[in-house]
């Protein structure tokens, strides 16, 4: 199970080394491995099935059929699609030329938003006065947990006052103390929700109506399966994302979900969580996310 | 329609939900391999007649492995039960939902924080203790989780408590010290009760793709894994990839989680499993 597309290509195209030109049969035995290697990369099915028309297309081309090491080849025009699709260059957290600048952290439940919010505190410490600010008031400690990572991290925290239960309000008033602490980021860590719980989705619109977020970065586990397709879609629907985070790429998942969440939201993922600590936090590189995915 | 004669169509809708509900390129491949030589065996030729038959080879494949959906096996006393996994599946949560669960049952439990790691950790299993009118043995922040295992029997010898939950930090299982711990406070189970853990509990979120399996083996090997959970059953993602985890590592899932209420755990069935994966295409 899970071999790399190299070590895959190089048994498949070890057998026609010497037979001279790639028939098309030679070059839909190397397609199928590629699916095969996105499909347990946890690639979405119907992105798979798009990626590999692509490549078929560049690969049947003059230059492949003819070349001595077209496993060499093929191997490259793979990794030029995933990196295309992902995006080539990195692109930064948009800041407001209007301070307060707001970002707006959702995703399903563990995904790592609290854990993310600190983070990017964190990393905008140069430059900026950043706040976190506790808007799950659902999940048990969630509110502590962020206080600790803050406190840890030298970061201004504010949560709600005891027995509050709604987190728009909580938003709402972060603006005043963010003003008065001479905040000029505020980041909205929201309670964890799956993307079809409509009441839960309606909090988020009303957050972001009422905080007008810069940004709304959705949080995704790096392990997620297929349904990061879904999860993708139903939250840019209802929120229109402005970028995604991939975390707990620390592990070993081969990272599907980066091509999946893409392709789906049309967003670009800005960021990558590599660990448990808040310094854990890289820019998104999209060609070591394609390396990654098919094993180089 | 169910009457309808099986096509080719028939084969690419069926890879397609399966592998949309993660059950993975290999096992679904060999699964339709299987489908394939019994519908010419039985001479099957009916869509209807071939699905259903395709639910029944999966869900006697689950019923194979022993324990399947199996309540907890908590003879010994005091039984430990400890709960495992990577970052964030629902470790702490499915603790506090299965105290409840077991203490309605009218068995006296205690929960361990063995989780120091994780900021406010311990004051979320606490507040699971409190939903659950449970008594939480922990210690500070950042000591050591096999020291709160130990305390915890001892608390549960002096109390006559029937069950210890110990929660675990979440952890990658790519990471060799902390995989090492969890071997730690296997040894110091065993040092106090001979026959180890009663249960050992891998906690699965059903969103995750085809690492789920890697995950269940790399656990089993630091601790005697028994039985998995898969939690966040109440979304859409079908948790496909514990086809293989039961056919291939023989490990049984106990359990599913069905949201974050305390009373939304409950035994696995793998009927109700094979009846929600084979509706993915009707669901879209
Ligand atoms: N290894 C690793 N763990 C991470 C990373 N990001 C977050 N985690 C861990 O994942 C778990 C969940 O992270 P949280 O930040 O609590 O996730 P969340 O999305 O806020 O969770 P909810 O609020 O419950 O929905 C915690 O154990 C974190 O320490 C990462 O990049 N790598
Ligand atoms: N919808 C849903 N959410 C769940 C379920 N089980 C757990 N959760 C949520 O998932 C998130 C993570 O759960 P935790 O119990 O904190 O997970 P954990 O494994 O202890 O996390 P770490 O200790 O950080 O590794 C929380 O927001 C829970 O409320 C479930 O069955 N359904
Ligand atoms: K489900
Ligand atoms: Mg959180
Ligand atoms: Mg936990």
């Amino acid at each position: 199970m899970f071999d790399s597309l190299k070590e895959r290509f190089e048994n498949i195209f070890a057998n026609l080394r010497g037979k001279g030109k790639l028939t098309e049969e030679d070059i839909n035995i190397a397609l199928r491995e590629v699916r095969r290697a996105l499909l347990e990369a946890d690639v979405n099915f119907k992105v798979v099935k798009d990626v590999v028309e692509a490549i078929r297309t560049r690969a049947t081309g003059r230059q492949v059929v003819e070349s001595v090491t077209p496993s060499q080849l093929i191997f490259t025009i793979v990794y030029e699609e995933l990196v295309r699709i992902m995006g080539d260059a990195p692109v930064p957290l948009a800041v407001s030329p209007k301070p307060p600048t707001v970002y707006m952290m959702v995703g399903l439940q563990g995904s790592g938003k609290t854990t993310t919010s600190v983070k990017i505190a964190r990393r905008m410490l140069k430059g900026h006065k950043p706040l976190v600010v506790a808007c799950d008031l659902r999940r048990p400690a969630a509110v502590d947990q962020l206080r600790v990572l803050a406190e840890k991290a030298g970061v201004p925290f504010f949560g709600p006052e005891p027995g509050e239960r709604d987190a728009v309000a909580v938003a709402k008033k972060s603006r005043a103390f963010a003003e008065s602490r001479l905040c000029d980021l505020i980041i909205l860590d929201t309670a964890g929700r799956l993307q079809l719980d409509d009441e839960l989705m309606c909090e988020l619109e009303e957050m972001k109506s009422a905080s007008e977020p810069t940004e709304i970065l959705l949080v995704v586990d790096s392990m997620t399966g297929q349904e990061a397709v879904n999860v993708a879609d139903a939250f840019n629907k209802r929120l229109g994302l402005t970028g995604v985070v991939l975390t707990k790429l620390d592990g070993d998942a081969r990272g599907g979900p980066a091509l999946a969440v893409r392709a789906a939201a049309g967003v670009p993922i800005k960021l990558a969580g590599c660990g448990e600590k808040t310094e854990d936090l890289e820019l998104f590189d999209a060609r070591r996310m394609a390396q990654r995915i098919i094993g180089m | 329609f169910s009457d309808d004669p099986v096509t080719d169509d028939f084969w690419d809708e069926l890879e397609e939900s399966l592998i949309l509900g993660d059950v993975g390129v290999d096992t679904t491949e060999e699964l339709i391999t299987e489908l394939k030589r019994i519908m010419v065996e039985r001479r099957i030729t009916k869509r209807g007649e071939l699905k259903a038959e395709f639910a029944g080879l999966l869900v006697s494949r689950l019923e194979a492995v022993p324990k399947m959906g199996a309540p907890l096996d908590l003879s010994a006393k005091p039984s430990v039960i400890i709960m495992i996994g990577v970052n964030g599946s629902g470790k702490t949560t499915t603790s506090g939902k299965l105290a409840s669960q077991l203490k309605g049952e009218g068995k006296r439990v205690i929960m361990a924080a063995a989780d120091t790691f994780r900021a406010a950790a311990i004051e979320q299993l606490k507040a699971w203790g409190g939903r659950a009118g449970v008594r939480v043995v922990a210690q500070a922040p950042e000591s050591d989780p096999a020291a709160v295992v130990y305390d915890s029997i001892m608390a549960a010898k002096a109390s006559g408590a029937d069950v210890i939950i110990a929660d675990t930090a979440g952890r990658l299982h790519t990471k060799s010290n902390l995989m090492e711990e969890l071997s730690k406070i296997a040894r110091v189970i065993k040092r106090e009760i001979p026959e180890g853990p009663a249960e050992v509990l891998i906690v699965l979120d059903a969103v995750t793709g085809q690492n789920g399996f890697i995950q269940a083996e790399t656990f089993a090997k630091a601790m005697p894994v028994t039985g998995v959970v898969l939690t966040k059953f109440d979304n859409t993602s079908k948790g496909g990839i514990v086809i293989a985890i039961a056919d291939r590592l023989k490990m049984p899932i106990r359990y599913v989680g069905l949201g974050e209420g305390v009373d939304d755990l409950q035994l696995f069935e793998p009927k109700t499993f094979v009846e929600t994966l084979l509706d993915v295409r009707d669901a879209e």
